[in-house]
């Protein structure tokens, strides 16, 4: 479903991804962890299609499309959604238009005719249902006053909307309390079959205690450096990142030494 | 040469025309308006006040001025209903600067809605005691205008008496040729009075040049009630010079909003005066400017009495080549204890070649006040653009959306749900770019429809 060959982007100027590999089938849960500043959220962003980032190499293939030549809006109607580490506020845009227009431009792009008025109102009804978010917020501007928990269900209850083949959650778990957590969680969990995926990007192994994920990548510096299955991030958990920090920082040395002889 | 001169000779030339198509009270004014702007000079355009504002320019081409009365004949109900739903009765209609004879909506007894002349032909008294009294001649627009004002609109809500309805005043420029248009508008609320009114512009030839001139007077006796809307809809080739006068009382609330939809070259003036204890006042503007279009707007609330609260929110966008510029000041007087003023400011920038100039001004003269302003030119926050692409929103649709929101504030200050929920569309679809050629008919045809 999405296969990236390493890529390399930068914002500013400043190089942030120094080659990515990573592929993603349909059915599976991605986990990347990985110390501040290795380059998660810009690997979210890059694949979003953030203009303030910059892809400089490698390539992204998504459901067999070149995805880096994609629009952001038509990455979303083919499939990719972003659940945003700070969701954004947008006073004056009301939960109930943002998601109207969101629902019938992708509509628009499968040549498919608007929905009317209340088939969108018993979908917005059934998707609330799945992260229990409050009636009264549709009626207020996206996000605006919104509490941290309110932000991020707001996020999953988008992705039960846009029904995305890859979700990709960037520190969804940053900011909660452990009930607003467990139903974020629950309702990610809800949304899983067979034929979409998820990427969690987290800082701590806590979510993966509700978000079970077939692998655990490391970024680093704007690599992955280790790949494994649950059990990598629960060792993360036990030592911390420091001794991949050292490790790796060792075999980077030894490379520039390398070359310099 | 001075642009006032061809006034002042158009005026020696027909003074006695002029004063025989009004009335006495008006005329009474004109000797005085007229020696005021014969050593008047224009100010300088762009300066200080005049940001964005040249009135010599706006004031110099040679306008046909329709002295004799001539009736021009137009059909007003091409016009007046296409935007804004019929509110409560028929609207009023001026055409160019002549008071269409109208049988309006039964209002209640003692109400006076209509013809300036006619009023002050039957009540001398009553209207030469509110007739210029708020307006000052030393405002070279009030000036002119009180020099060659033959008849105007006004309203008269006597004591107590509460008109829940809107009503709707259709200020339409017709002509073949260009011409200049002497408005002038009365308010006059007395105690207790409530009323609403919302006064649209069009233009009904857009390739004709056109230049309204307009001095109104509001006021609001104590504890009245009053939400004037102004919305302009004309055309590029429409230039309009308004000053507001509003001398509020004890208790008084009023409402002026002044929307700027289409337009040429608009210069707005408002003048406030909170002149007793308790008195409330929102003043709130939007102008969308593209294109060569330009509009500035200089307010000057003043707290002259304690306790009394006033709350300023202008939004202005522009791009293309258009500019906007707003001066605001706010004067708070030594005695004024308790004020509580608010002024805010924020303005769109869409392209490099689009201008916007942003003056709060506050003057305050006393230590029990609560005032604060903000005033901000900027753009569209790029990461609430890209949050909505990720939700597939396009780009177009993404601006559209945040522009609207821009504007809502303004929209929401409008009490009446009708004339709120229209503008929202009218601002969308200003927004949207529909076509500009025929700015009121785009409202008109989809109202047909």
């Amino acid at each position: 479903m999405l296969k990236i060959k390493d890529l390399h982007a930068e914002i500013n100027g400043k190089e942030i991804l120094k080659g990515i590999n990573l592929e993603v089938n349909p059915g599976e849960v991605h986990a990347i962890m990985g110390p501040n500043g290795s380059g998660k959220s810009t690997l979210s962003m890059v694949l979003a299609g953030n203009p303030a980032y910059t892809p400089t190499g490698g390539e992204v293939e998504f459901v067999g499309k070149d995805l880096l030549a994609m629009t952001p809006e038509v990455r979303s109607h083919e499939g990719l959604f972003l659940g945003f580490q700070y969701p954004v506020e947008i006073p004056g845009v009301s939960m109930v238009n943002f998601m109207r227009a969101a629902v019938n431009a992708k509509r628009e792009y499968f040549n498919e005719p608007p929905m009317s008025a209340t088939e969108f109102l018993k979908m917005m009804r059934e998707k609330r249902a799945v992260v229990e978010l409050d009636n009264k917020l549709a009626s207020r501007s996206v996000n605006e006053g919104f509490s941290g928990g309110e932000k991020k269900r707001n996020e999953i209850f988008q992705m039960a909307v846009l029904e995305p083949k890859l979700s990709i959650l960037d520190e969804t778990d940053s900011g909660l309390d452990i009930d607003a957590l467990r139903v974020v969680a629950e309702g990610v969990n809800k949304l899983k079959t067979e034929n979409n995926a998820t990427i969690v990007i987290t800082h701590y192994q806590r979510l993966l205690d509700y978000i079970k994920p077939d692998f655990v990548h490391i970024l680093y510096k704007g690599r992955i450096v280790r790949t494994g299955g649950p059990e990598l991030a629960l060792e993360l958990e036990e030592r911390g990142y420091d001794w991949i920090k050292e490790e790796e920082d060792r075999k980077m040395a030894d490379n520039e030494k390398g070359e310099a002889k | 040469m001075n642009a006032l001169t061809q006034y002042l000779d158009l005026y020696r030339e027909h003074a006695g025309l002029i004063d025989s198509n009004s009335a006495p009270a008006m005329n009474a004014l004109r000797p005085e308006a007229a020696a005021i702007l014969k050593d008047t000079t224009l100010p300088k355009a762009d300066y200080g006040i005049y940001q964005n504002c040249d009135l010599s320019a706006m004031l110099a081409p040679d306008y046909g001025l329709n002295i004799a009365r001539i009736d021009i004949d137009v059909n007003p109900a091409a016009t007046f209903h296409c935007d804004v739903p019929k509110l409560g009765g028929e609207p009023f209609v001026v055409t160019n600067d002549i008071v269409n004879p109208s049988s309006p909506a039964h209002l209640p007894e003692g109400v006076y809605a209509g013809s300036m002349r006619e009023f002050a032909q039957k009540n001398p008294d009553l209207f030469a005691s509110f007739y210029g009294k708020a307006a000052a001649m030393d405002n070279p627009i009030v000036a002119l205008d009180t020099m060659l004002v033959q008849d105007g609109f006004l309203l008269y809500i006597p004591k107590g008496l509460k008109i829940e309805k809107p009503l709707q005043l259709v200020n339409i420029l017709q002509n073949g040729a260009p011409l200049m248009a002497v408005r002038r508008l009365l308010i006059i609320l007395e105690e207790e009075a409530e009323a609403k009114l919302l006064v649209c512009d069009h233009t009904q030839n857009p390739q004709v040049d056109f230049l309204a001139l307009e001095t109104v007077e509001i006021f609001a006796d104590r504890n009245s009630r009053f939400d004037y809307y102004a919305l302009e809809e004309s055309s590029a080739l429409t230039h309009r010079i308004s000053a507001l006068y509003c001398d509020q009382k004890q208790g008084s609330k009023v409402v002026i909003n002044s929307m700027t939809l289409y337009n040429g070259t608009t210069r707005n003036e408002y003048f406030c005066r909170l002149q007793e204890p308790d008195a409330e006042l929102h003043l709130l503007g939007l102008g969308i400017e593209d294109e060569k279009r330009r509009v500035s707007s200089y307010s000057r609330i003043s707290h002259d009495a304690p306790h009394c609260k006033s709350d300023e929110l202008f939004r202005f966008t522009a791009d293309d080549e258009a500019r906007a510029a707003f001066i605001g000041r706010i004067f708070v007087a030594p005695g004024a204890v308790g004020t509580e003023a608010y002024q805010s400011n924020r303005n769109l920038l869409g392209s490099d070649t689009a201008r916007i100039e942003s003056m709060p001004e506050l003057e305050i003269y006393n230590d029990d006040v609560k005032c604060s302003h903000g005033s901000a030119v900027g753009q569209l926050d790029p990461l609430q653009l890209f949050y909505m692409r990720t939700r597939g929103i396009s780009e177009d649709t993404a601006r559209l959306l945040l522009k609207q929101a821009f504007m809502a504030d303004i929209i929401d200050g409008i009490a009446v749900e009708t004339l709120r929920d229209r503008l929202h569309i009218l601002v969308e679809r200003r927004f949207s770019g529909a076509s500009s050629a025929c700015a009121s008919c785009a409202g008109c045809n989809s109202h047909k429809e």
